[in-house]
């Protein structure tokens, strides 16, 4: 078990990187604590996986440092890490029964057999694996697959982080549930770190204590699944966590007070923007806004029922402006006010929140 | 260790390029300097030989009816063996394994076995010393393979690609040439090499079946080191000549054969 | 796999085929047949014979040597070929612009016509004007495949693999083309050495295209005719005459058109059970 630390990690694909869109990670300074549950969101291309293979040593970053614990990482490979990594596809040796399959990375390290055979009896029984030890790796499932590469994973008793490269993409939905229930469980278990890498909001939501999210090979925030939706650090988080996703308003700013279209929303808290910021917008999540008898004037355009709550759309000039609805809440026939919650409401410049 | 590693490759192809620039040297080479005395490259260098070859019609037409009949075997092999992948793919009907089986073991057949049956047939149906006859004859091994490589391929393209272009009205003709002959061509490339590569190197039938006037290069050269006696410069440069093709045809296929192997069944 | 639905129509599609092949499979294989079991004295008079010839062939000497020599020769180009393909592939780039150059030079003795390549082994191996033959007499070696049998073997056997290795090279590089890199990477977290990676991974994922390579390689050097025809002509004496060199001699050479027939059979169905023994044993495991 270990701390691991990325101090100032860049990386780039190209031999002679000059644009910064040649950077797969600009610059990373993250810390991942010891037993923690760490989901890594973002949208494909964002540099997840890049980051990973920084992680577990399958790349050597073209700048920066790797630590696990104090111990400097960075030029050591992958089998002297201690790490597990569970890939986006299974990967199984095929001609391997599940048991050979577990065994081999202790095997590997010339572990004594006895102790081999123990461990693999008990990994097979957390993983519910074991009436099926002596079946060949070939013949199983997609899910039983990728319970035997985690299950390589778990089998060392030394592992300092494991890693999920989207381990749920080929996994039928109904089973994707149980698998990521368990994946929760033997984390309370074997308490390991565990990095778990998705563009899944709600695998990452429903995995993780702390949600680290990337855009563009940069981290924007880390923080709570509660924290990332209440107080988005980036606009960029905003709009990808939640559904529908953040409000984003443009405005000015008059004597401290953010002013949406020379309509001053009060309700804010009066901020200062830096000299030079060439967008500022007001963030709000659809879940924080109501009608109200007075506020932002706007008119209804459509409501959207989903069961359990409405999704209403309303317009103030042109832009857009959407709510999430309790259904007991009524909604206006054609046009009424907005309010929306002082706290819940952020000030975003450049993108990134101020406060 | 790992740095070693490109000297396996490099080797292997210095190997292979060692007897064709032997022929290529002896080539440019004359007579007397072959058989008199022992050079690395040519130091009298000629291009007689090739002169030769060039201005004599049974050289050059021996050239013509080679790739006459390969370029008709190809399109002949390839075409009819579309259809039938496709319905080895996609249909179960009345005798399908075993007609396969039976194309296969066509392709084991030697052809040493065929040849004075083949002379027969061929004479009997009047197309002996044509073109056509070699077409048609390189057909037996080239036909099995065409259709099982391209079974392969189309067995990985999706039903659904069919069924989809049903709904939406294509008739089936329209949605094999339109549709899905463009999905599969890098299979179709690959299984071109192929019957190509087969037919143009096989002699023992084509040689079987033609006489004068439709004899192929390949065959005009044994005739030259059989009967005018040690004209080693001029088989030299003839041998040169009959790997031109080939070599025109896989750098054409250059980039689709990587992969069109690793889709299809090859 | 795709399910297929059942379409008696689909027997059009193959019709053509069935045509063309059957055409040129069917007709000599019954004049074989029918040859296989007459006696002729010229001027097309036939008599039955029976099973005379294929007893006559069965107990004759001559074949049991060359059948010998074509099972020694095809052992030993296989076990050479094989393993060495599959080194040269797992030696090659995996990307880069390497990798077409590597390709297209190696494609190039496949597309070489059969007897060019055996003209072209015998002007470069022969003692006196050929770079091999000068090479391998000039470390001390008395070599000279016109008159040594095993010279003549060994340049017969080395003409082979510089024929055909390529094939395998081709079909196994595909074969790892086609391995995901998380194979690798999991592989490498898992501590494997380069031989486990080879032994459990590389080697079962190119086990089919193995097999194809096996079979190829074995149908094609079972028939082989026109290169060790052109080299040494079957000899020295007939120590490189293999089963089509010696059917042709008998076919054509002497006109001996029962036994030959009789022989052609056998050969034919030879080729037919060994082809399908090797692939019902690299294929064992799949059936599970």
């Amino acid at each position: 078990m270990a701390k691991i630390t990325l101090d100032k990690i860049r990386h780039s694909y190209l031999e002679q990187p000059e644009s910064p869109a040649d950077w797969a990670l600009k610059q990373l300074n993250v810390v991942w604590s010891d037993s923690g549950a760490y989901a890594l969101l973002g949208p494909s291309g964002c540099g997840k996986t890049t980051l990973l293979n920084v992680i577990s040593g399958l790349l050597r970053p073209s700048a920066g440092r790797v630590l696990f614990d104090e111990r400097d990482v960075t030029d050591i490979p992958s089998d002297k890490r201690d790490i597990a990594q569970v890939f986006q596809f299974p990967v199984v040796y095929d001609t391997m029964s599940v048991y050979d399959n577990l065994a081999f990375p202790l095997r590997n390290r010339k572990v004594p057999e006895r102790q081999v055979k123990q461990r693999v009896h008990e990994i097979a029984r957390m993983l519910d694996l074991e009436d099926l030890l002596h079946n060949r790796a070939a013949h199983l499932t997609a899910d039983g697959k990728q319970k035997i590469s985690l299950g390589r994973g778990l089998v060392r008793s030394d592992v300092n982080v494991i890693m999920f490269d989207e381990p749920l993409t080929v996994i039928d939905p109904h089973l994707k549930w149980q698998l990521r229930s368990k994946l929760k469980q033997l984390h309370q278990e074997v308490g390991a770190t565990m990095i778990y890498v998705t563009h899944d909001q709600t695998e990452a939501l429903t995995f993780a204590d702390q949600v680290v999210v990337m855009h563009d090979g940069e981290v924007v925030q880390i923080g709570t699944p509660v924290e990332l939706f209440e107080k988005p650090s980036h606009t960029f988080v905003g709009h990808f966590i939640g559904s529908p996703g953040m409000n984003l308003l443009p405005c000015e700013i008059e004597n401290g007070l953010p002013s949406f279209f020379g309509h001053r929303l009060e309700t804010v808290r009066a901020v200062k923007p830096p000299a030079g910021a060439s967008r500022i917008e007001i963030g709000i999540r659809p879940e924080f806004i109501r009608f109200a008898d007075q506020g932002l004037p706007v008119e209804v355009v459509k409501v959207n029922d989903v069961g359990r709550y409405r999704i209403v759309e309303v317009a103030h000039q042109a832009h857009l402006i959407k709510l999430v609805l309790p259904e007991q809440l009524p909604v206006p026939e054609r046009s009424g006010w907005l309010a929306f919650e002082r706290d819940k409401t952020n000030v975003y410049v450049d993108g990134w929140i101020v406060t | 260790m790992k740095r070693a590693k490109w000297l396996v490759p490099t080797l292997y192809i210095l190997f292979l390029l060692l007897p064709i620039y032997w022929l290529i040297s002896m080539s440019f080479k004359t007579t007397n300097e072959i058989l008199g005395t022992f050079s690395l490259w040519p130091r009298e260098f000629t291009l007689n030989n090739y002169i030769t070859i060039f201005t004599d019609p049974t050289w050059y037409n021996g050239y013509f009816n080679s790739l006459t009949y390969v370029v008709a075997n190809t399109l002949l092999s390839v075409s009819v063996a579309l259809p039938a992948a496709y319905a080895f793919s996609r249909y179960r009907f009345l005798g399908d394994k075993h007609l396969f089986f039976w194309l296969l073991t066509n392709r084991m057949a030697p052809p040493a076995v065929f040849a004075l049956p083949f002379f027969q047939l061929y004479s009997a149906v009047g197309l002996f010393d044509t073109p056509m006859a070699v077409a048609l004859a390189h057909c037996l091994f080239n036909i099995p393979l065409a259709v099982w490589i391209l079974e392969g391929f189309m067995s990985g393209v999706p039903k659904e690609l069919d069924e989809t272009a049903y709904v939406d009205g294509y008739s089936f003709w329209r949605f094999f040439i339109r549709i899905f002959i463009p999905t599969i061509a890098a299979g179709i490339g690959v299984v071109m090499f192929f019957t190509f590569m087969f037919s143009w190197v096989e002699l023992l039938l084509a040689k079987t079946l033609t006489s004068v006037e439709a004899k192929p290069i390949a065959a005009t050269m044994t005739r030259t080191a059989s009967t005018s006696g040690y004209e080693l410069g001029l088989l030299a440069a003839a041998g040169t000549l009959t790997i031109v093709p080939g070599a025109f045809v896989i750098y054409f296929v250059r980039h689709h054969i990587a992969k069109g192997f690793a889709l299809g069944r090859v | 796999m795709i399910d297929k639905t059942t379409n008696q129509r689909a027997w059009f599609l193959v019709l053509p085929v069935v045509v063309l092949v059957a055409f040129n499979a069917l007709i000599p294989l019954m004049t074989v047949v029918n040859y296989s079991v007459q006696e002729t004295f010229g001027n097309n008079v036939f008599f039955f014979e029976g099973v005379k010839w294929f007893e006559q062939i069965l107990h004759s000497e001559r074949f049991h040597d060359s059948l010998l020599r074509q099972i020694t020769f095809t052992g030993i180009i296989l076990l050479i070929e094989i393993p060495l393909g599959v080194a040269i592939a797992l030696a090659m780039p995996k990307r880069g612009p390497w990798v077409s150059v590597c390709l297209v030079l190696m494609a190039l003795p496949l597309l070489i016509p059969w007897n060019v390549v055996g003209a072209m082994w015998n002007i470069f191996a022969l003692p006196d004007i050929g770079l091999l033959g000068r090479m391998i007499n000039g470390m001390g070696f008395d070599y000279n495949f016109t008159q040594r049998p095993l010279a003549a073997w060994f340049t017969t056997i080395l003409m082979d693999v510089w024929h055909w290795t390529s094939l395998v090279v081709l079909l196994a590089y595909a074969g790892l083309s086609a391995i995901p890199d998380a194979y690798y990477q999991a592989a490498r977290i898992d501590g494997a050495s380069s031989w486990s990676v080879f032994r459990y991974i590389q080697l079962p994922k190119m086990k089919r295209v193995l097999t194809i390579a096996v079979l190829l390689r074995f149908m094609d050097s079972f028939m082989i005719y026109t290169e060790p025809f052109v080299l040494t002509g079957g000899g020295p004496g007939n120590s490189t005459t293999f089963l089509s060199i010696d059917l042709v001699k008998i076919a054509l050479g002497q006109f001996d058109l029962g036994p030959a027939a009789a022989m052609s059979l056998i050969y034919f169905l030879i080729i037919l059970v060994l082809s399908w023994i090797f692939y019902t044993l690299m294929m064992r495991n799949e059936e599970q």
